[in-house]
């Protein structure tokens, strides 16, 4: 029997608008059921890989490959039998969905773009399991999306997502707008509904106490290229990479004694720009442990279990320098 | 429940900066009165950074913005603002000018819809010296240098005379605080100061928050929606839900045991290290942060309580002492968590 293909495959994805390099060689396979976060800053490019594994964005080169299918270049026509394998959730419910359109309406509309005719009585019945699923009465149909909280508009948006029933999930900052105790339920929502379900997702976000909550792998995105991969295990206790490092440790935790212990590494505010990236490790300008190889040779990527580190100071075996604790001279020289 | 107050007050270092008695503000709108803020009383001491959390709509900007006099002029406010002993409230608005920028600076969440696009950011921050100090405008622009260094910008002296758009976001909002702590305020209002940048950035930030207060003496009352950002910055914390204060402590005091519902729910939603949904789950609070038309005598979070009964629905409780021994930690709350959180975390478990 064949084995079961990858829900996600992104093989040295280029996405360019004009000069901007968003994304410039990212690679990354998610596994079916299997929850990976990609986190990075804003400008960081993690956004535009997941509109390119939408194909929202056609990538300027790099494959995409949903469920076994390479569909980097597909037309829309081609697209559409693919549609249904992967659905993406946005940061803002009130933009994303359609003020004009019922809840009910908003919800259906993947079943009636997928093409395959489905009986008006079906589609209703099938709104309603799926409100219900996410949490909502299935009343709430014939709202439209201003009548609801915040909250509950993402969940119409998680029901939308869901009812084509996908391997693949974009989640791309679905929590990021909400209050902490709606962002609560949401991610509950959330890690129930993949438990059950069993499908696949791509969790883009910057926020990474989400991230250890919900995530079982993270990729770490920084200026259009991975930095780091791993599992959350591995990338919260040892983090390789000095930006994974810095990251972690300039994310405060709700905890003022424990914060207040933390070595704090302070990076610089400028992310420089992706119009002209830094020379060899995109990372050298704010890294406080660059030194001269890092301008002229790009870092090879280590491997770490199964994930990787790219930085010249991450040695074979995986180890390597901590920001947070490490003597900068003694790196130096 | 004056007394209370006087005691938490005289557990400060020394006479509050700014002293804000049962302060309450509504607005009228179309479909009747909304009530923003009910009753609220808080005092900031001199050096002391005071930050305040609740969610979206529960009155902790609409707090903020009526401290100077910001609100617009349909908000009805009762109560009183007091800074330095002087009265804020209904003061006439050339006083209230004289005061901001000068004695209460504001920094907000969105840089680049506070600085104006056309002017330099040498040319804002010295606007501020050359109205309240008087200075020339060559002397505010030599200033404006030093303020730019004062808040970490590097080559200070070349970005004086860029435009805001030409600052990523995290500079912009340096040059913010630069403006707002240009004429040495004695109380800097921050609200949502870091909510729209990254955290690598949000930490550079509070660190010159941090410094002000240590180096000038500046009071601090930060205004945010992050457990993270105040566990980091603040000394005290005051906790806001449907505009009113519903507890206030030291902030190691209200993480270690928050003794209203509301606090502990917020503290056990949000996804903390070491937590993964594989065995753990985050605390929900059901339902909506209520909007009211007039407050009622009840308890404004009891039907999102899992606590509640029928006495918080018909009464108020008081903001009073929560905790034999000391008192500076106050809750209003009839049914406060009786155990510390490490306990109630190894229940769960």
């Amino acid at each position: 029997m064949m084995p079961e293909p990858n829900a996600l495959e992104v093989e040295d994805l280029v996405m360019h608008f004009g000069p901007v390099r968003a994304v410039d060689g990212v690679s990354l396979t998610i596994p079916k059921g299997r929850v990976t976060a990609l986190v990075g800053e804003s400008g960081s490019g993690k956004s535009t890989v997941g509109r390119c594994v939408v194909r929202l964005v056609e990538p300027t080169a790099g494959v995409v490959r949903i469920a076994g299918t390479d569909v980097t270049h597909l037309s829309r026509r081609q697209l559409r039998p693919h549609r249904s394998a992967v659905s993406i959730v946005f940061q803002d419910p009130a933009a994303s969905l359609d003020p004009r359109m019922l809840v009910g309406e908003v919800v259906a509309e993947p079943l009636r773009l997928s093409g395959t005719r489905v009986p008006r009585r079906d589609r209703e019945a099938r709104v309603a399991t799926e409100l219900e699923r996410v949490g909502l009465r299935a009343e709430v149909a014939r709202r439209y999306p201003h009548e609801l909280s915040g909250g509950q508009r993402q969940r119409v948006s998680i029901a939308r997502a869901l009812i084509s029933e996908p391997r693949l999930l974009i989640a791309d900052e679905p929590t990021s707008a909400l209050d902490v105790s709606v962002q609560a339920s949401v991610l509950n929502l959330l890690a129930d509904l993949q438990r059950d379900i069993g499908f696949a997702c791509l969790f883009i976000t910057h926020d990474l106490s989400a991230v250890e909550y919900l995530a079982d792998d993270i990729a770490v995105m920084y200026l259009g290229q991975l930095v780091e991969k791993g599992s959350r295990e591995r990338i919260f206790a040892r983090p390789a990479h000095p930006y994974t490092q810095a990251l972690l440790s300039a994310a405060p935790v709700a905890d003022p004694v424990r914060q207040r212990q933390r070595q704090l590494v302070l990076l610089g505010d400028d992310l420089p720009s992706a119009l002209d990236p830094p020379s060899g490790c995109r990372f050298r300008t704010r890294c406080p442990l660059a030194f001269d190889r890092c301008a002229t040779e790009v870092p090879a990527q280590v491997a770490i279990g199964d994930g990787m580190a790219a930085c010249h100071l991450v040695r074979p075996d995986g180890t390597g320098p901590d920001v947070r604790t490490a003597d900068t001279s003694e790196v130096l020289s | 429940m004056t007394t209370v107050e006087r005691a938490g007050a005289a557990a400060a270092v020394d006479t509050p900066v700014l002293e804000i008695r049962d302060l309450s503000v509504s607005f009228p709108t179309e479909t009747g009165t909304v009530s923003a803020v009910d009753g609220v009383s808080l005092d900031l001491a001199s050096g002391e950074i005071v930050g305040m959390v609740g969610e979206s709509g529960c009155g902790k900007s609409v707090t903020a913005m009526s401290i100077a006099g910001l609100l617009p002029a349909s908000a009805r406010i009762t109560g009183s603002v007091r800074l330095d002993g002087t009265e804020l409230v209904g003061t006439r608005e050339s006083v209230l000018r004289r005061v901001r920028g000068k004695e209460i600076a504001y920094i907000f969440q969105e840089p680049m819809t506070s600085l104006n696009p056309v002017l330099t950011v040498g040319r804002q921050i010295g606007e501020v010296l050359q109205v309240h100090e008087r200075m020339t405008r060559r002397a505010a622009r030599a200033r404006a240098v030093e303020l730019l260094t004062l808040v970490g910008i590097p080559s200070a002296a070349q970005r004086v005379d860029t435009y805001p758009h030409q600052l990523s976001g995290g500079m912009r909002q340096r040059v913010m605080i630069a403006m707002a702590v240009a004429c040495g305020p004695k109380v800097l209002v921050a609200d949502e100061p870091t909510t729209a940048l990254d955290v690598t950035v949000q930490a550079g930030i509070l660190q010159v928050l941090r410094d002000l207060r240590d180096r000038l003496g500046t009071s601090i009352l930060i205004i945010t929606h992050d457990l993270g950002v105040i566990a980091d910055i603040a000394d005290r914390v005051v906790v806001m839900y449907a505009g009113r204060v519903v507890e206030r402590a030291p902030v190691n005091d209200l993480f270690a045991h928050p003794y209203h519902r509301y606090t502990a729910g917020l503290l056990s939603a949000s996804p903390t290290p070491g937590r993964h949904a594989g065995t753990d789950r985050l605390q929900e609070i059901p339902g909506l942060v209520p909007v009211l038309s007039t407050q009622p005598d009840a308890c404004t979070f009891a039907d999102r309580c899992p606590a509640a009964d029928a006495g918080c629905r018909d009464s108020a409780p008081p903001l009073e002492v929560a905790r034999a021994g000391g008192t500076d930690h106050l809750a209003a709350c009839w049914h406060p968590c009786p155990s510390p959180r490490s306990q109630i975390e190894e229940v769960n478990r």
